[in-house]
């Protein structure tokens, strides 16, 4: 039974670190309808972006200002230089972009910055809580923990900024009609530019906690795939729905590869969160939180 | 001036809806076929043979598949690669384990595997739709690779989890030379383009193009949704399969379930993309353009490299020619997001017109 629980907590823990790649997508589906598959480049340029500029001998705290600079930045010409060119496209031509943007950026990072794979330390260690082993005697890694409560902090700060703030509210207008927006006088441009920045900004921090676990390296692309599954299971344009979907697919794919692997010959993380969604889906078909699609002839 | 069709009646209902009406047009596919079937066998090196043509008529076919499901039907799918690997695989296992076998008769039965597992991935688009089932069809990807790993069946239980593809030999002809394997090949692909062009424009093409434009309007007016759209599962996952099986047989030769990865199910939608949705045309221009540019890429860092003496190092060199791929898609999207072939109607309608400006 603890051997359970250790699996369920480091699975949840886990399942957090998806929750914030897949933030990223939903920031940007929700407000502009792209399904945004450079997030998870953009997630590895971040980090190695940080990466570098510290090897330039840039402290942490001075590294963090400017990698969030790059990352806006990024985010502003991603969005004039590949979006604006295509507005009222076809959703498919511009995910293909984001796809095309993606190896565009891959490119671009390893060219400026190197090819090898490289450590972050961000001063927090993985290994377990003394005091939290001692009392349950469940070993809970305190990296793990901090890298959720980061996230839960970062899902605070999106809620309320997109509930309280004049901002948020204008980007909730549009990602509900954009000619409405338009209509009373909500800058769309502008407002797309913005939500680029804001996810540039989540990657970073995607990135330095992928990063620190992870290492900085090319495989550092795939979480996009790990997001995949959360944002599908938890709706496309669900912030709340991230997150739940994040904990759902991180717990179940490690206690099904622990329970179930062994008796198909194990590696099926690679699947099973996309079988689990898939099942969710037949039942919920725009995911948990999504938007129900009503369709009119 | 060049393409006009003034002066051509069309008399009979079967002349009006001939697959090429104009005149131009069937002089202009017949010397493609005429290049293609005679010219290029005696003139192209093996290396074009087997670094060019090859692959790209084989990855044509594979786009001609995704086409009929996501340019006519209207079904995002990113796992046509798995469907690939399927019907690779399964030729394999028909031609070791049915003794005597046509090959042919083999390739047909992977596709026809193929088909039946594009079903089965097939049956959630009757619920999910978009975006949402563009991410299911991923599960389809990566279980059906992992299967093929995992499940020593499928590899006749080779340590390494790879197959060598059976000697190619069709009425105790064997292809080995890379003409012959290249004849073979646009044989298949010409007459399953034939077949998929005349779908298209026919009864069922219809049917999926009413589904893909609005599936609910479309159920209203009596075609039924689920036959429609997993036949379109079914006919383009078959497609795939028979590419998956010739890009083993008469491309790689020893192939492993990995060949058959996501990298290669998004190649083959960025050939319908870029070629352009909805015609078969496109997939060919597409296939072109995908094959075509990594090796111009290489080509032209090399010649950085000798002639002008600009080194470039190797892994900047990779990542150079990544970057300019991303960069190249998204130039077309953004100034053809209907793709090449619209490209090159748009080229027809200039033609009809010149020199005149209306």
């Amino acid at each position: 039974m603890q051997f359970f629980f250790e699996v369920l907590i480091g699975g949840l823990l886990s399942g957090v670190m998806y929750s914030l790649v897949a933030l990223g997508f939903v920031l940007i589906y929700k407000a502009s309808g792209v399904f945004n598959f450079a997030q998870g480049t953009m997630v590895f340029f971040a980090a190695l972006t940080f990466v570098g500029l510290q090897e330039q001998g840039l402290s942490f705290w001075m590294a963090i200002p400017a990698t969030l600079l790059v990352m806006v930045l990024l985010g502003l010409v991603i969005e004039r230089g590949v979006l604006r060119p295509l507005v009222n496209q076809p959703q498919i031509s511009l995910f293909m972009a984001t796809i095309g943007l993606s190896f565009l950026l891959e490119g671009i990072a390893q060219i400026v910055w190197g090819s090898s794979a490289r450590g972050l330390d961000i001063g927090i260690q993985d290994e377990p809580i003394q005091w939290i082993s001692d009392r349950l005697g469940l070993n809970v890694s305190k990296f793990d923990l901090s890298a959720a409560a980061i996230a839960a902090i970062l899902v605070a700060v999106l809620a309320q900024f997109f509930s309280r703030t004049r901002i948020g509210r204008a980007l909730r207008a549009v990602a509900d009609d954009h000619q409405a927006a338009l209509a009373v006088g909500i800058p769309l441009k502008q407002i797309w530019a913005i939500v680029w920045a804001v996810a540039g900004a989540v990657a970073l921090v995607a990135g330095l906690l992928w990063g620190a676990r992870n290492g900085v390296q090319f495989a550092l692309t795939f979480v996009a795939l790990k997001a995949l599954p959360v944002l599908m299971l938890g709706g496309l344009e669900s912030v709340p729905g991230a997150i739940v979907g994040g904990l759902v697919i991180g717990a179940s794919e490690k206690l099904a590869e622990v329970y179930l692997g062994p008796f198909v010959g194990g590696g099926i993380e690679g699947w099973f969160p996309y079988v689990l969604a898939l099942v969710v889906l037949l039942f919920r078909p725009e995911g948990l939180f999504g938007e129900k699609i009503i369709r009119r002839v | 001036m060049f393409y006009r069709e003034a002066g051509q009646f069309k008399t009979t209902y079967l002349a009006d809806s001939a697959i090429f009406p104009i005149r131009q047009d069937r002089i202009g596919m017949a010397v493609i076929l005429a290049i293609a079937f005679v010219v290029v066998p005696f003139t192209a090196s093996p290396y074009i043979f087997s670094a060019i043509l090859i692959p790209f008529l084989i990855l044509s076919l594979a786009a001609i598949g995704l086409n009929i499901l996501t340019g006519y039907a209207g079904q995002l799918s990113l796992g046509s690669a798995a469907f690939m690997a399927v019907g690779a695989f399964m030729s394999y296992n028909i031609v070791l384990r049915v003794p005597g076998i046509p090959m042919l008769v083999a390739f047909a039965g992977g596709g026809l595997c193929a088909a039946a597992i594009g079903i089965v991935f097939g049956l959630p688009s009757l619920r999910i739709r978009g975006f949402y089932l563009a991410v299911a069809t991923l599960a389809a990807q990566f279980f059906i690779i992992w299967c093929l790993t995992k499940v020593g069946w499928f590899t006749n239980y080779n340590p390494s989890g790879v197959i060598t593809a059976q000697a190619l030999e069709i009425l105790g002809y064997r292809f080995e030379a890379p003409a012959a394997k290249y004849l073979l090949v646009l044989c298949i692909v010409a007459l399953m383009a034939l077949a998929a062009k005349n779908m298209a424009r026919g009864n069922i093409g219809r049917k999926w193009m009413a589904v893909r434009d609005m599936d609910v309007a479309a159920e209203v007016i009596g075609i039924p949704q689920m036959r429609t759209k997993l036949l379109a599962f079914a006919v383009s996952s078959f497609y795939c399969g028979v590419s998956g099986a010739l890009f083993a047989f008469a491309y790689l030769g020893t192939v492993e379930p990995e060949a058959y990865n996501l990298d290669l199910s998004f190649r083959i939608l960025f050939m319908v993309i870029i070629g352009g949705a909805g015609t078969v045309l496109g997939s060919f221009l597409g296939s072109a353009f995908i094959v075509l540019t990594p090796i111009a890429l290489n080509i032209f860092v090399h010649f950085l490299d000798n002639s002008v003496g600009l080194h470039v190092p190797a892994s900047a060199a990779s990542n150079l020619e990544v970057m300019v791929f991303g960069a190249l898609i998204i130039f077309f999207l953004i100034v053809e997001p209907n793709g090449l072939a619209r490209m090159w109607s748009t080229g027809k309608e200039k033609l009809r017109l010149w020199p005149f400006p209306h």
